[in-house]
């Protein structure tokens, strides 16, 4: 076991990826001599040479297109988008011909895409956005998104290691904000959701850095014992542990840092509507970021994200419901 | 603009290539005459409703598919376009197979999933293009990098129309391509119009141009020579094998029918089409044949029985089980890569 940030750790998994299996390469703007804008792949280069660790153009259609190519005839590439903004650049490639090529025709697509995601830090508009939820609707493509070091390696490894192209939610302000005990060797984590904290009088269901948020808006919240679920993957969605927090808490309160709008939790709620409702003691209630821009002034930016008090809140609300 | 058509390098009893034997010179006419008589077939199951959905043909343009796939081996990987069913054919996949694939049966390619022209067959090497032209490119290109990368002696090959080459997946694989030397070739099939859009109106320079901006060579073929497109071709194979780089072969064609069967193509001058007719594929390579002393009428025959017999075999087939539709969206077991194809150019013979 070594005690590893988030960032460390995605870069010890793809490191033992590399190491393990000839067909892994990464592949982005900016990976291989710089080390990765947000150096998730520093030393990388001098250890598995030019080919292995592309500096490519900066063109991210191209980086999904052509590791679907390569894909299909052998390898095993990780794209790294630099920001998870610029996926919209890469998203036909990626929605049209990765997720749709075993359907179509039983061919598989086993690639990995790298998504740096999330605001809090100024990024603004083009550079704080999380846009799994595009994915999630996109058939033929699966949506992981860890929140802890330890599922940060281990989700990787399952990405990797998948014969289907993979998101890999990866949130930017957890980088290097998050510690944790991570084993060092490969492991695979399951993609089903993790209970992060059990509880019996209200489940909040969140991903990504809204766990800690969840976790702790309500470490101490007037004595009621909270659950918070952390949903680890989503595509596919671990509906089972879902309905069986809201089967133990009856009520439920769903994080998003994404904009509302058919976000993750918007599918979550409706799952509970469809097949949890006999169980619900309330509404569900849903904090997201409203359906705007993510502006850059910190004023303005911490008007919208989900935080501490707004989730602390929600959840006060709740439990007098 | 490229409206003049290349001269063909020879003709009459010589082959266009010195590497084409006289059996590899039938198998040419064979793969365009399978081509054209498969699709003219389609067309009429289209019209007694058997083909669902719309159907789109490659009827005039049977050379560029079937000289370029020919040159290729069986190692080799195609993205193969949707007016390019000759390289099927060479590849490997059977008529009856193609007829099941157009009439959304369980037999077909797909097995349904996919309709007409939309696919490919990974057993033979093969990649179903999508309708986002020119995709394919960079898949193509993805390709070649995986195989320069082990240092395989292999090569892509990739086809795409006129239309295509104003969309930005054109010039990021043409980029790519050149800054990596790829081995990989980029047929561009250039039939004249984008659906209903001229090429004029398409570019305001002749792609074949844009090859040397991005590093590599372009050269322009005459489309409905099918022994110029297999020289061509198979001098770019050459070329990427030997480390050198992609080319970009632009194929000069004609569309000779509509975009897909319910167009009447009211937007292309009669005088367009006549003098494209003068220059048909087939009746070419069958001239040349018929001079080197071939009974062309023979292949002629084979052929339509080989067409005859696959149709029925088709219809004899079942409609795809509606309860598994929502199965195979996601691989469950390990990830198969594509499988090595047919080879029939006797240069690939072991």
């Amino acid at each position: 076991m070594s005690t590893l940030t988030y960032l460390q750790a995605i870069s010890a998994g793809l490191r033992d990826e590399l190491r393990s299996d000839e067909r892994v390469m990464v592949m982005g703007e900016d990976i291989g001599v710089f080390g990765g804008a947000f150096k998730v792949t520093d030393g990388f280069f001098e250890e598995f040479g030019p080919d292995r660790v592309m500096d490519t153009p900066l063109a991210e259609s191209a980086i999904i297109g052509t590791a679907i190519g390569a894909a299909v005839v052998g390898m095993r590439p990780v794209c790294e988008m630099q920001f998870s903004d610029f996926i919209s650049c890469g998203f036909d490639q990626l929605v049209n011909v990765a997720g749709k090529m075993h359907y179509r025709q039983g061919l598989a697509v086993p690639i990995t895409v790298r998504l740096p995601s999330g605001g809090g830090f100024s990024g603004g508009p083009f550079h704080s956005q999380n846009p799994e939820a595009w994915f999630m609707h996109a058939p033929g493509i699966k949506v992981v998104a860890p929140s802890t070091a330890e599922d940060a390696k281990g989700l990787l490894h399952t990405a990797i290691r998948d014969p289907n192209p993979v998101c890999y939610m990866e949130h930017k302000f957890l980088y290097r904000r998050i510690k944790g005990e991570v084993a060092d060797e490969i492991f695979e984590t399951p993609l089903t959701a993790r209970v992060a904290r059990t509880g019996s009088d209200l489940v909040v269901i969140a991903y990504g850095a809204m766990v800690h948020v969840a976790l702790e808006a309500t470490e101490d919240l007037d004595g009621a014992s909270v659950e918070v679920l952390d949903l680890r993957s989503l595509v596919p969605l671990d509906e089972d542990a879902i309905l069986d927090s809201v089967s133990r808490c009856s009520k439920v309160v769903i994080v998003d840092e994404a904009n509302a709008m058919c976000a993750a939790g918007a599918q979550v709620a409706a799952l509970i509507a469809e097949r949890g409702f006999e169980d619900l003691d309330g509404p569900v209630v849903r904090v997201a970021t409203p359906d705007v821009p993510i502006p850059f002034s910190p004023p303005l930016e911490q008007a919208l994200l989900p935080n501490v008090d707004r989730v602390r809140e929600a959840c006060r609300e709740l439990l007098e419901y | 603009m490229a409206t003049d058509i290349a001269q063909a390098t020879a003709g009459g009893t010589h082959a266009a290539s010195e590497h084409l034997k006289l059996e590899d010179r039938i198998w040419l006419l064979r793969a365009m005459l399978l081509m054209r008589g498969v699709e003219d077939r389609a067309m009429t199951l289209y019209r007694q409703g058997k083909v669902p959905g719309s159907f789109y043909d490659g009827f005039g343009q049977e050379a560029v598919s079937a000289g370029a796939a020919f040159a290729m081996a069986s190692e080799d990987r195609l993205c193969v376009l949707h007016r390019d069913l000759a390289a099927h054919l060479i590849r490997g996949v059977s008529p009856a197979r193609i007829f099941a694939q157009y009439m959304g049966r369980a037999a077909g390619i797909t097995g349904g999933r996919e309709g007409n022209v939309h696919f490919g067959d990974r057993r033979v090497g093969c990649v179903g293009m999508v309708s986002m032209l020119p995709d394919m490119m960079l898949v193509a290109a993805g390709m070649a990098m995986a195989f320069k990368m082990r240092g395989e002696k292999r090569c892509a090959i990739t086809w795409f129309g006129d239309g295509s080459t104003s969309r930005g997946d054109f010039h990021e694989a043409m980029n790519w391509a050149g800054v990596q030397k790829l081995p990989v070739i980029f047929v561009l099939e250039n039939n004249q119009y984008a659906y209903s859009t001229p090429v004029d109106k398409q570019f305001a320079v002749d792609p074949v141009e844009r090859a040397a901006v991005y590093g590599f060579i372009g050269v322009t073929v005459d489309g409905n020579d099918a022994e110029a497109m297999f020289e061509a071709t198979r001098v770019a194979r050459e070329r990427a094998l030997a480390g050198e780089g992609p080319t970009l072969i632009e194929a000069l064609t004609m569309r000779m029918h509509g975009h897909a069967a319910h167009d009447d193509m009211k937007y292309v001058p009669k005088e367009q089409v006549d003098e494209w007719r003068t220059r048909d594929p087939i009746e070419r390579q069958e001239a040349r044949l018929r001079e080197a002393g071939v009974d062309v009428d023979e292949v002629r025959q084979q052929v339509k029985a080989e067409i005859d017999e696959a149709v029925q075999e088709a219809l004899a087939g079942p409609m795809p089980d509606p309860s598994s539709a929502t199965e195979g969206v996601f691989c469950e077991g390990e990830a198969e890569p594509l499988g090595d194809g047919q080879a029939p150019w006797s240069g690939f013979q072991r």
